[in-house]
């Protein structure tokens, strides 16, 4: 364990740095781009044009706030905490993804980059690039694993609707690993007229830090709606992992707050036992270096990297971001696990409860939620950030629960 | 201290001709193939061998070098499987520098004190290490140059004149110039573009300067020799692994041949050829 720190909130340092995870790994070609994106992020952050720009995208286009919901009939049904959903399934696009989308896009116009590309797992974060490159008029192009492409094919479609061009990557797995690898080659090819829109809280400085302050807009509005509710804080904030950057997002502005209990829920397959079978980078990995940064990864003693396992292909990447590294090492947040029938399980039990199909993502969450609730009290107040919707997995789903379409 | 990288670059100079740099991936095919063409390549012309470890997830390289890794991979290579070949590479080649290319990630799970003295003891000369720049430089280069290995930078075309000196800064034994904005084996370099470029990163330093990612053909290399020190070919060489592999794709022994009459054509082909160091 690390020393406790006087905030959790002031990470990264000045190198990108959160504790022993982040940096800056990655080849000479991009280093200069990368210094470049650091300064117009820093510039842009101290622009209060860029901020009432992107208030008013996300306000109108987004459809920001997303409600803080009070989930009756699961709190019911469960007999403990008083749950309440952060609904940013109901967002533009039908997950947390816009935000940052619309943040990098901004970005990328005012570097007067000409040309988007991005990666995706479940196609959430590529259908939301493919939507601001349609809205600001710029080329897109999303590398997707060929096994997700089969596993989200009504995203697949989506992104082609939106003018992007989706390109296949049979590497590895096919997944989202695989994705971010072809992705960061085209970069590396490209460096000129390319901003690389990175859709998770990990990467090279500064996109952990920069991915984190678009998605903590989610953990801001919790807090006003919260109060206005409850006229208190909540106790308890639980959301998924994959990369974590809905989980960042929740949980950032709560950091400092330290009587809240904050949860992160990794992926963990078919159990924990064999590397092959999950993708619970902090609870069965173990630190490294991938993707421009340092963090916990599955790998072999040799160091290389695990595919892993998931059923949900927004979960399914070996590695997590940095920050989530250091809250783990340092004790602030929870890490924990659910397998793919548990989280099947939740994906049933909340669209039979609530009416609300909930993406094979955040199932993970209310996996957790609904392990959780019921050992706390009636007057615990808990939010899990609902961060996207199941629409796109409905086909998967009928699949799994062996039922013909 | 003089490394035998040092040593080699300061006798071609004098030849006045530019390096062969080869690269090949250790243990592609399989380990007996792999040490059997690293044994063949001095006496084919190869002055300076570059040897790749195999990492899972090779991002600044092109289909061509990332299949090869993942057939060593698969055949079972390893960190200490390369250091071993390397070690017996050493007992009949004193000579012949040995640079070690790859990813962070095996290094760092190795851990690096470990690499580095094993390295040392194996015979390795010099590390090139995609993915850790100059930001990062007390990870890795400054305990590898403080314990006498070199660390080799790569230089590309968007290192501007202002950046330049921090990546030439902790560059030992030669500047590796990446001819292309891109992946290895996927652009042809244009080789009055690298000249230029070659020229301005000797202006600012006494190392000698490589150029490599995109050299594929003995008139390509030997184009690009003509302004610079030393010629990196790498995906060429792979791909005749890859094209000789037999039908459950497993290395054939003609493997070795094939590859070495390549680098023999290659080395002919900048022994004719004027170098930067001559002129």
């Amino acid at each position: 364990m690390s020393e406790t720190p006087n905030s959790y909130r002031t990470g990264p340092d000045e190198r990108g740095h959160f504790g022993l995870y982040g940096g800056r790994f990655v080849a000479e070609t991009l280093m200069p781009l990368i210094l470049e994106l650091e300064q117009a992020y820093e510039d842009a952050k101290a622009d209060p044009e860029f901020h009432a720009e992107l208030k008013h995208l996300l306000d109108h286009y987004g459809g920001r706030p997303s409600p803080l919901y009070y989930a009756e009939r699961l709190t019911e049904h469960l007999g403990g905490a008083k749950i309440y959903f952060k609904r940013d399934e109901l967002n533009h696009t039908g997950s947390h993804k816009i935000n940052n989308c619309l943040g990098q896009i901004q970005l990328a116009r005012r570097m007067s980059k000409g040309r988007i590309i991005a990666e995706t797992g479940a196609g959430q974060h590529g259908v939301a690039v493919a939507t601001v490159a349609a809205r600001f008029g710029l080329p897109c192009v999303v590398y997707m694993g060929c096994t997700d492409i089969e596993r989200q094919a009504p995203n697949v479609f989506r992104m082609k609707l939106l003018g992007a061009e989706v390109i296949p990557v049979t590497a590895g797995s096919g997944t989202l690993k695989d994705a971010m690898n072809e992705a960061l080659r085209d970069w590396v090819a490209n460096v000129e007229d390319t901003f690389y829109i990175i859709g998770t809280a990990a990467g090279p400085h500064p996109y952990p830090a920069m991915v984190r302050d678009f998605q903590s807009i989610i953990g801001q509005e919790v807090r006003s709606q919260m109060m206005e509710a409850e006229g208190r804080l909540p106790d308890t904030l639980v959301a998924c992992i994959g990369g974590g950057s809905n989980a960042i997002g929740l949980f950032h502005d709560f950091l400092d707050d330290k009587d809240i209990a904050i949860y992160g829920v990794e992926a963990g397959g078919l159990g924990l036992g064999n590397p092959d079978e999950h993708c619970a980078s902090m609870n069965g990995g173990k630190p490294g270096v991938l993707h421009g940064n340092r963090t916990y990864l599955l790998q072999n003693d040799d160091g290389q990297i695990i595919e892993g396992h998931s059923i949900s292909a927004g979960l399914d990447y070996p590695g997590v971001g940095p920050e989530h590294s250091w809250l783990r090492d340092t004790g602030r947040v929870s890490y924990v696990a659910v397998t793919d029938k548990e989280a099947l399980e939740a994906f049933q039990l909340c669209t039979r409860l609530e009416g609300i199909i909930p993406a094979l993502e955040p199932s993970h969450a209310l996996a957790h939620v609904t392990k959780l609730a019921p050992t706390l009290p009636s007057d615990n107040l808990l939010v899990m950030n609902m961060c996207g919707r199941g629409d796109k997995d409905v086909f998967a789903v009928a699949g799994l629960l062996g039922v013909e379409m | 201290m003089t490394t035998r990288i040092d040593t080699r670059f300061a006798a071609l100079k004098k030849e006045g001709r530019a390096a062969l740099v080869t690269f090949t991936t250790a243990g592609d095919p399989d380990y007996d193939t792999s040490l059997a063409l690293l044994k063949a390549l001095p006496a084919a012309g190869a002055d300076v061998i570059e040897m790749g470890m195999p990492f899972s997830d090779p991002m600044a390289d092109g289909p061509a070098i990332q299949a090869s890794s993942q057939r060593a991979l698969k055949a079972g290579q390893t960190m200490k499987k390369t250091l071993q070949m390397v070690r017996e590479f050493r007992e009949g080649d004193s000579d012949t520098p040995l640079v070690l290319m790859g990813y962070y990630n095996p290094i760092y799970i190795y851990p690096v004190e470990d690499f580095i003295k094993d390295c040392l003891e194996a015979g390795v000369d010099g590390l090139i290490v995609v993915d850790v720049p100059p930001e990062e430089d007390e990870e890795l280069c400054i305990p590898a140059l403080k314990a006498g290995l070199n660390f080799i930078r790569l230089a590309t075309p968007t290192t501007d004149a202002k950046r330049l000196p921090t990546v030439l800064q902790n560059t030992s034994g030669f500047v590796y110039y990446v001819s292309i904005a891109g992946i290895t084996g996927t652009k042809a370099p244009d080789p009055s573009e690298v000249h230029a470029q070659v020229a301005r990163i000797k202006a600012k330093t006494e190392l000698p300067v490589a150029v490599g990612f995109g050299v594929q053909t003995p008139e390509q290399a030997s184009a690009i020799a003509d302004g610079a020190d030393g010629v990196v070919v790498g995906t060429a060489l792979v791909k005749i692994i890859e094209s000789s592999l037999d039908s459950e794709g497993k290395g054939a022994p003609e493997a070795v041949e094939k590859v070495t009459k390549l680098v023999r054509s290659l080395a002919d082909g900048l022994t004719s050829s004027e170098t930067v160091a001559a002129k």
